[in-house]
């Protein structure tokens, strides 16, 4: 056996990747002092090298830069390492640095701070829309004002807000969970950031010209068509989406290849956090179900612009084909921006109930069977467009039953909290009101599940009513939450609790005061989507208090905001740890230095901070000796499952290319926008430039092999 | 059973073949464009078990020439795995000479297929065939000639002797894309010609 069978060897893949910690304990062996054969199990025939895919360790060619053993060691603070790292990972200084950095953590705070503008733009758009509806007759706003303010409401806040922010938090914490020191492809997160940024900017660009989309978020044809909609209202929202579907996706195959490849050694599988698990869950679903929505808007703007006719009814288009590909993206889209969400509640929550979550392994399971479900229950947004009873039936049935795994989770929440001993601080208040706010959104979801109630809810405020508080319930609020709960790690400085309280009540009261009533207007037969309503309806008591409700609502977002900015001056300083939190982004510094980890932590358990105090006798992780790994930008790369060292990966340097890539990109989109065939086709050749640039094979990333050479076989220098 | 792991052992260090960071994000990114021409037949299929018109418009479609290229094709993909082999045992002239005849292969297939598209009688916009075909045949398209840019991107970095058996993942990545486009095209292939006969 050579010593690289020895290497892939070191645990047996069947008794470590199950989700409990090896009951007989575990230890970390350095130095051939410890080498104990009794210690090796007999090779795993997957683990073995497969001849042309391994790498080959020939005895005669020990070349450095090809493979090395990782020093171990320390680096405290101060120590001549850890300024070396602190130089190796540092971006320059100016714009030059701001254009050119992809620290994850750089790119992770950007999402947050502009999703949360788009937050709040959207949050403005609805407040314009309760005024005009406060009253009976309102002429506030046109009724094309008005579906221009309630498409650009929902764009806003489902596409450039719910998933973005959700993005900022994994890109921000992920690494520090992780114990990396970044993403997988940090350009390419970088290059995720400038998309969404331009798709955003784009999507906004016909709004102050009165053109803005017009026919709903899910935009349905034949409204949507060339025939009914004429201007380019549809057209920016058409090609907004595809450009916005491909930051979305590249952003969900880093989280996928980085939670596969870059957790440090010995997190194995069922080690890691929930926040990751309900990222990955929905990283997975967006590499899936994007397409088909980027496809549908692809297809209608064809047909709106060079007369195809997947749409058209008159030459055999089918309209409900627009209402397949939607929501074939569109349910799993439901679970793609709560699902980390319920993660971040799952990873903070014990933390103030001063016990580890109930049932981690029911929750991770439970989280990635919600999507599993989630892609077989699209119909259930079509039960009135007249397909078969067979296929109600079916879509109805599964749509109830993907309340189980929901269910599951809520019962775990509430376990963790019965058994713990709460403590209760703002960023537990947001999160137990998440509990009650999903449990409320839920209990609407399965009622209209059911197609007899559904046929009589469909298109009224009942349903404005369920999917705002599935979506401000299961997103806003543990956002707010979490960004309470990992605002010291973030600045270093922690959020004012008198505010945070005043911040809670104000916006849970405005909350269920604004949207429990929709539920009531639902059932007195109020249509959604109507720019007002005549007096003798009966509506109007309702309407004002959803209103009043509303603005409460709007106001306690506003105290949230005066925290931030006065805790980001005034704030109590933060230790690393201030919440006393069991996971590993707690270990780092607060803000966390710019290489994350001065050593690639070992990690022997589910909470490495906790492990003196639970005693799971699962062996101890080691933080601050690890691997040093400080010849240039580097980290560790480790097996998908056991989490087992693999590779030294060699990290980029910073680069413009994610920039101008991004730009050309969103240029292109701009041309075919203005139909300038030259302006597209230059920018399109632009874009395939820079990523020539990018992809060219590089000897400081060990893509090409460095010029240290052994071998009489590279003839080819 | 007692865990242990050795950490002072010799690891590999960059983009060594499968443990490459691109391997495993193009396996992502063919996950993503498979679902893409998934949906894309999908639409098809919807569309064709609802029509009410004549399908195909101008009769059953003519197998020889696709089916010719659909070998082409497929040849083109042995000729880059080839080329990598050749790399891994230090063949790099034949490993250009391989990875040149793909290429060629791959110029070919667009030039037939861009001759098929010049022979319908109608477009995209003519009628709803049209648009489905022209539509499904030119994202495949669009994929073919990315393909063979990077085939002569590899073709180039070869030539410049950028790899060696050590360090290759770059034809890996790009060879397992070229790959995926060919599949792909299988069962475009199935869909568009050969399902016709079944109805």
């Amino acid at each position: 056996m050579t010593d690289v069978d020895v290497a892939q060897n070191m645990s047996d893949p069947a008794g470590s990747s199950g989700l409990k910690p090896s009951p007989e304990g575990e230890g970390w062996v350095r130095g051939n002092q410890n080498k104990e054969e009794s210690l090796f199990n007999p090779p795993h025939p997957n683990l073995l090298p497969e001849g042309e895919g391994a790498y080959a360790v020939s005895s005669t060619s020990p070349n450095p830069a090809l493979t090395r053993i990782p020093e171990v060691g320390s680096a405290p603070i101060g120590s001549a390492e850890e300024k070396h790292l602190a130089e190796l990972w540092e971006s320059a200084p100016g714009w030059r640095g701001w254009l050119s950095t992809i620290d994850h953590k750089t790119i992770g705070m950007r999402y947050l701070v502009t999703a949360f503008i788009f937050l709040l733009m959207g949050g403005a758009e609805a407040l314009i829309m309760r005024l005009q509806l406060a009253r009976p007759d309102q002429t506030l706003l046109t009724p094309e004002q008005y579906n221009q303010l309630f498409t650009m409401h929902g764009i806003t806040m489902i596409f450039l807000y719910s998933l973005p922010v959700l993005s900022g938090f994994s890109n921000y914490l992920w690494p520090l969970m992780l114990g990396s020191r970044d993403m997988a492809f940090p350009r390419l997160n970088a290059f995720s950031y400038w998309v969404f940024l331009f798709a955003g900017i784009f999507l906004y660009t016909s709004f102050p010209l009165g053109e803005a989309p017009n026919a709903g978020w899910f935009n349905y044809v034949p409204f949507a068509g060339p025939e009914y909609n004429t201007g380019p209202n549809i057209d920016v929202y058409a090609l907004g989406m595809v450009l916005l579907g491909i930051s979305t996706t590249v952003g969900a195959i880093n989280f996928i290849v980085t939670l596969f490849r870059m957790r440090a050694p010995g997190m194995s599988i069922g080690r890691v956090p929930i926040l990751i698990w309900g990222t990955l869950t929905a990283a997975v679903a967006n590499v899936f179900a994007v397409p088909s929505v980027s496809l549908a808007f692809f297809l209608l703007w064809l047909d709106r612009q060079t007369d195809t006719h997947f749409f058209d009814m008159l030459n055999g288009g089918k309209p409900l084909l627009w209402q397949h590909l939607f929501w074939m993206f569109g349910h799993p889209w439901v679970y793609v921006v709560v699902l980390p969400a319920m993660g971040i509640v799952s990873d903070a929550l014990p933390t103030f109930c001063r016990r580890p979550l109930v049932g981690y392994s029911a929750v991770a399971l439970s989280t990635m069977a919600t999507m599993l479900l989630g892609f077989g229950v699209w119909i259930h947004h079509m039960f009135a467009t007249g397909l078969p009873p067979l296929a109600l039936s079916f879509f109805g049935a599964t749509s109830m039953v993907i309340s189980i795994p929901s269910a599951v989770a809520v019962f775990a929440w509430i376990a963790t909290i019965w058994l713990g001993r709460p403590v209760f601080n703002t960023p537990f208040l947001f999160f137990a009101g998440f509990v009650i706010l999903f449990m409320i959104g839920g209990f609407s979801g399965v009622m209209v599940a059911a197609v007899p109630l559904d046929l009589q809810l469909n298109e009224t405020y009942f349903i404005v009513a369920h999917l705002h508080y599935v979506l401000l319930g299961i997103n806003v609020f543990p956002v707010v939450g979490g960004i309470y709960y990992w605002f010291p790690k973030f600045f270093g400085r922690m959020m004012d609790e008198t505010l945070g309280k005043w911040s809670f009540w104000v916006m849970f009261i405005g909350f269920n005061l604004g949207f429990f009533p929709m539920h009531v207007l639902g059932l007195l037969g109020m249509p959604r989507r109507i720019y007002t309503y005549a007096p003798h309806m009966g509506w109007s008591t309702v309407n004002m208090v959803t209103s009043i409700g509303a603005f409460i609502f709007a106001a306690g977002i506003l105290i949230f905001i005066v925290n931030i900015l006065v805790s980001l001056k005034r704030g109590a300083l933060a230790s690393s740890n201030p919440w006393d939190a069991p996971t590993l982004e707690w270990a780092v510094q607060s803000p966390p230095p710019v290489y994350n980890f001065a050593v690639i932590p070992f990690i022997a358990s589910r909470h490495p901070l906790w492990e003196d105090r639970l005693d799971e006798n699962a062996g101890r992780s080691s933080l601050d000796q690890g691997y040093l790994l400080m010849e240039g930008r580097e980290t560790i790369g480790t097996t998908p499952l056991d989490a087992i060292p693999d590779v030294i990966l060699k990290m980029p340097e910073d680069s413009y290319t994610p920039f101008f890539l991004g730009l050309f990109g969103a240029l292109v989109f701009v041309g075919l926008l203005l139909h300038s065939r030259e302006f597209t086709v230059l920018m399109a050749l632009a874009c395939s430039l820079s990523l020539m640039v990018w992809l060219w094979p590089r000897k400081a990333l060990v893509q090409r092999v460095p010029d240290i050479k052994y071998n009489k076989g590279v003839a080819h220098g | 059973m007692a865990e242990a792991m050795q950490l002072d052992q010799a690891l590999p260090v960059g983009s060594e073949g499968k443990r490459s960071g691109g391997w495993w994000g193009i396996l992502a990114l063919i996950a993503t464009e498979g679902s893409l021409f998934g949906y894309l037949l999908f639409t098809y299929f919807y569309l064709a078990s609802q029509t009410e018109q004549h399908w195909p418009p101008e009769g059953l479609p003519i197998l020889f020439m696709p089916t010719m290229n659909t070998l082409i094709l497929l040849t083109s993909s042995a000729c880059v795995w080839i080329s990598e082999r050749c790399i891994q045992r230090s063949q790099f002239d034949w490993s250009i000479a391989w990875m040149a005849l793909a290429h060629i292969l791959g110029v070919c297939f667009v030039v037939i297929q861009l001759n098929e598209w010049s022979k319908f009688t109608y477009d995209m916009s003519s009628n709803l065939y049209g648009s489905l075909y022209f539509i499904i045949t030119g994202f495949h398209m669009l994929h073919v000639i990315i393909g063979v840019v990077i085939l002569m991107a590899l073709l180039l970095w070869i030539a410049l002797g950028y790899f060696d058996h050590r360090r290759y993942s770059a034809v890996t990545i790009g060879g397992l894309y070229w790959h995926f486009v060919d599949v792909v095209w299988l069962f475009i292939f199935t869909t568009l010609y050969l399902t016709p006969y079944f109805y």
